[in-house]
């Protein structure tokens, strides 16, 4: 009928028209605040603005820093936001605290452009390897002073903190773990919870890869893992519940796989919360830091790096349990905090730290084998 | 009196501006979604469609249609006894006012709040699981069934009953007295009643809300989110997964695919929903 | 007769119970909040603390006002979109009507989660032309609440005759405007009424768009302050719960007498009201 084609012909024609304005991305926002004024976006290094004082006066001039997916538990960041706030003055917006690596570059692509887009990123390796070219590359002052396996040689992304995978748990609630052999057994029915799901946050990824080294495993190969988990499963002993401060402290979840450090931190609230390494199952693993190319605040953002590997930022990260990125540097040179130092978790055996190669195919393997196991 | 077709196309224009709207906030997202998922990395291709077929997600593809199909049967049996018994109460009592609030209330309102609700009620530090376990020593505290399938199952149930009373309510006030009384009239028990009357008429809209109630707990997203922290039991929950695990990186097409079968899925549902009401309005004039 | 009036006992029965256990099943839940929100994990007791936190934290302070002025906003763009669009069908484009009912029950078949996967290149638009707030979310929840609205919008129009009261108004002289705004409207008061409290409702409670997009509306924060704070979440679900629900029961009674006059027909019973005078 005539009615229906006419409609039809004008519903296709505006579709058209509107898909075609609609399909295309908006024009490129305007170049944000800090970019013309300090060149700030482009300095890599704190010399390329004529020093650290110079620094300093550009990122208060900014008067802001946007970051993102930062517990204010994990390695100690809360602490360590307000440390940058009292020190600089400048105001910190923390947004996404609960967020994954993944979803710190998804919400800058998101917002790119707007007030609100995150200005440094904290990384797990296998995002930071995946996305290094939304980083500008910056050297901190003390550049040198970082082992060279852990940061990549322009700057582009840095170690800052690391730890080893580790199993907590509340001694009043369940027996002492000695290996990880013991998490069978009927004591821990329905208590060992891991930290996510294994095939989505890191921390439970190589929370697998840790059981699966102590199962004869090796970085290559994370099969026992996902079959320990199997077993636990079977035996009842698997708990599938993010643990958090609520379910810690109310008990539910009185027993993690998760990083030393993140144990530490319910050491402070629990007295009798204890953190164990499994001898000869030492996983190793560093987060990374990285500016992003197009920071609001690229001045505040290189400041709050500089921050961030200084002796005071790095003692911070040691004092929620992690292990800085210049341990080494500042033993020999006398500056690290040896009280918070001689807190951290005995380890017997040699670290294993997985390459790109071996994270991927054990990421594969778990994609593939972990819904078997675990549902 | 025929009007010439200028002046048919310039009263549709009044139309434009909804038109409009819904082709950008509406159509053009779904189109985006159908696009995307025959894309990897900017080309055509059929990798991410391939991908749905993998065991996990074919997996989650059946719990979810498992979830959908149990919960519209729980919800639309329970809820369609719920409706009688608001619906042979007066029309304009506090009752029938009452409850139709209240259900309007827990179908649309979101998951978090219901998953919140059943967490403080049977998961393991729960009011209702502390006292299960004290009173018949069974095993809920310790047991973490709430975030399991078997457990969305419990929560879905929870907005589906409401839903199918606001659904159905109108389909039973269809229903005429008159007929119970000529059928009475000419004899007829009450079971004779519903088998030969009531029941074929209220058979269609029976079904079309049954078909209501499994696309909306197919496409519900918020619930499943709040309550399952681990694993991707159902495929809005895949959705999530591929968009935001940070172990396996590069699945965004994946998730346009898994949004694709999502679309394709409800769609037919609600095809055949509107098909089935069709006839319920006949009678119901 | 006995047989009607065992018929009716019966009847009754029936309704008891089932009230009753699905009453049960829905206030045990709810009771169940209020138990855990109050609860003293340290000192045994029952304390106010997690309630109060509803007022004094800003977060969730933050939120609630997202969420309220989001839901306003999703309210007043229903009806503007929707009220001219209905009323312009029924007057010049009646063999429109079914493709626009069709479009309005679209949202219900494209499920939000999908809608904000493809939304990538609007929502970029939308944060260049209107900036980055969270008040955008206000076109997409307008997209979300059409088939609602639009079936109560729908149900209020059919129950006045739009035609002739728009062509009397025409024919007095009115321009389009004060036919809509002061002519149409007014008559139908409840169903926008109505569908402005369903958009509300449905506003405070969506969590899909606002959590993948990143906006702090209150689900959003009920969903975030659970991993910190479980009681405080409780309460705050169990307050927008009962916020919504005094809402809609509000609307039914504001509506109620209205309503008993238009019912469409006299309710399902087994047997009649009065049995003695109508069987025999």
């Amino acid at each position: 009928m005539k009615n229906l084609r006419t409609s039809i012909a004008a519903l296709a024609a505006a579709s058209g028209l509107l898909l075609a304005a609609v399909g295309c991305s908006p024009p490129p926002a305007a170049e944000p605040a800090g970019e013309g004024t300090s060149g700030a976006a482009t300095a890599a290094s704190a010399a390329d603005l004529g020093g650290m004082d110079k620094l300093v006066e550009a990122a208060k001039a900014e008067g802001a820093l946007n970051v993102i997916a930062l517990p204010p538990n994990w390695a100690n960041y809360g602490k360590i936001i307000e440390g940058f706030k009292t020190k600089y003055g400048i105001t910190v917006n923390s947004a996404l605290p609960d967020g994954t690596s993944a979803e710190e570059i998804s919400t800058a692509q998101k917002l790119k452009g707007t007030d609100r887009a995150p200005d440094v990123f904290d990384l797990g390796q296998a995002v930071t390897l995946a996305n290094t070219d939304m980083f500008a590359p910056y050297k901190v002052e003390k550049f040198d002073t970082i082992p060279a396996g852990l940061k990549e040689a322009s700057g582009l992304y840095v170690g800052d903190y690391g730890g080893y995978m580790s199993i907590g748990y509340d001694s009043k609630k369940v027996p002492d773990v000695t290996s990880v052999d013991d998490l069978t057994k009927p004591d821990y029915k329905g208590k060992v919870a891991l930290n996510g799901d294994p095939t989505q946050a890191g921390a439970a990824f190589n929370g697998v890869m840790m059981v699966a080294l102590a199962k004869g495993g090796s970085a290559d190969n994370i099969q026992p893992g996902i079959d320990f988990f199997g077993d636990l499963k079977k035996a009842g002993n698997f708990l599938p519940l993010d643990p958090t401060d609520a379910t810690v402290q109310s008990g539910q979840t009185p027993l993690v796989i998760d990083w030393d450090y993140l144990n530490a931190a319910n050491t402070a609230k629990i007295p009798t919360w204890k953190v164990v390494v499994p001898e000869n199952a030492v996983v190793g693993g560093y987060y990374n830091q990285a500016i992003n190319k197009d920071a609001v605040h690229p001045a505040a953002a290189r400041l709050w790096q500089e921050y961030l590997y200084s002796d005071e930022g790095q003692n911070l990260y040691l004092g929620g349990g992690a292990r800085p990125a210049r341990a080494d540097d500042m033993t020999k040179a006398g500056t690290i905090d040896q009280a918070a130092f001689a807190k951290l978790p005995k380890v017997s055996g040699t670290p294993v730290f997985l390459t790109e190669a071996q994270n991927k195919a054990a990421a594969d393997t778990l994609n593939k084998e972990w819904a078997k196991v675990a549902g | 009196m025929a009007r010439s077709r200028v002046a048919r196309l310039s009263s549709a224009l009044g139309l434009v501006p909804f038109l409009a709207y819904l082709v950008i906030f509406l159509i053009v997202p779904t189109l985006a979604v159908a696009v995307g998922a025959f894309t990897t990395a900017g080309r055509p291709s059929l990798a991410n469609v391939a991908g749905l077929a993998d065991g996990a997600i074919l997996n989650s593809l059946w719990n979810s249609i498992v979830l959908s199909a149990v919960t519209a049967l729980i919800g639309g049996v329970v809820g369609a006894l719920l409706a009688y018994a608001v619906v042979t109460g007066r029309p304009d009592g506090l009752l029938r006012r009452l409850v139709t609030s209240i259900c309007g209330v827990l179908a649309q309102f979101g998951g978090v709040t219901l998953a919140f609700a059943f967490i403080a009620t049977i998961s393991g530090a729960g009011v209702v699981s502390i006292w299960l376990d004290a009173t018949f020593g069974t095993a809920f505290t310790s047991s973490t069934w709430l975030f399991e399938l078997r457990g969305l199952m419990l929560v879905y149930s929870y907005f589906q009953i409401p839903l199918m009373v606001i659904v159905f309510l109108p389909a039973l006030d269809g229903i005429r007295i008159q007929w119970r009384e000529a059928a009475s009239n000419l004899g007829a028990t009450t079971w004779q009643y519903w088998r030969h009357v009531g029941l074929p008429l209220l058979t269609p809209a029976f079904l079309g809300s049954l078909l209501l109630l499994f696309a909306n707990a197919f496409a519900a997203y918020a619930t499943a989110a709040a309550l399952v922290s681990q694993g991707s039991p159902i495929i809005p929950l895949w959705i999530r997964s591929a968009l935001t695990s940070e172990v396996l990186l590069g699945r965004e097409n994946l998730a346009y695919a898994l949004a694709l079968e999502m679309v394709v899925v409800v769609a037919i549902v609600m095809v055949a929903y509107s098909l089935l009401m069709k006839r319920t309005a006949r009678w119901l004039q | 007769m006995s047989a009607s009036s065992a018929a009716r006992t019966r009847l009754q029965v029936f309704r008891v119970v089932i009230l009753v256990l699905t009453g049960a099943f829905f206030l045990i839940p709810l009771l169940a909040m209020l138990d855990f929100s109050t609860r003293d994990f340290l000192a045994e007791g029952r304390t106010w603390a997690a309630w109060g936190l509803l007022v004094t934290d800003p977060l969730l302070r933050g939120s609630i006002i997202i969420s309220l002025v989001l839901s306003l906003l999703t309210a007043l763009g229903m009806i503007v979109l929707l009220v001219p669009t209905m009323i312009w069908v029924r007057l010049r484009v009646q063999w429109m009507s079914r493709i626009v009912e069709f479009l309005c029950l679209l949202p219900l078949t494209v499920p939000p989660l999908v809608i904000i996967v493809g939304l990538k290149n609007v929502t970029l638009w939308l944060n260049y032309l209107i900036g980055d707030t969270p008040y955008w979310l206000a076109f997409l929840y307008v997209v979300l609440v059409l088939p609602y609205a639009y079936r109560a919008l729908d149900a209020g129009l059919s129950a006045i005759n739009v035609t002739i009261l728009a062509e009397a108004a025409r024919g007095l002289g009115a321009s389009w405007l004060t036919v809509i705004a002061k002519i149409i409207v007014p008559n139908i008061k409840t169903a926008l009424i109505s569908a402005s409290f369903i958009s509300i409702a449905l506003v405070l409670g969506e969590y899909t768009f606002a959590s993948l997009l990143n906006f702090d509306t209150l689900q959003v924060t009920i969903a975030l302050q659970s991993k910190a704070n479980a009681q405080e979440s409780v309460a705050a679900s169990l307050a927008s719960i009962i916020f919504a629900a005094a809402l809609l029961i509000v609307l039914s009674f504001v509506s109620g007498g209205r309503k008993a006059r238009r019912t469409v027909g006299t309710p399902i019973a087994p047997i009649p009201v009065e049995p003695t005078r109508e069987t025999q």
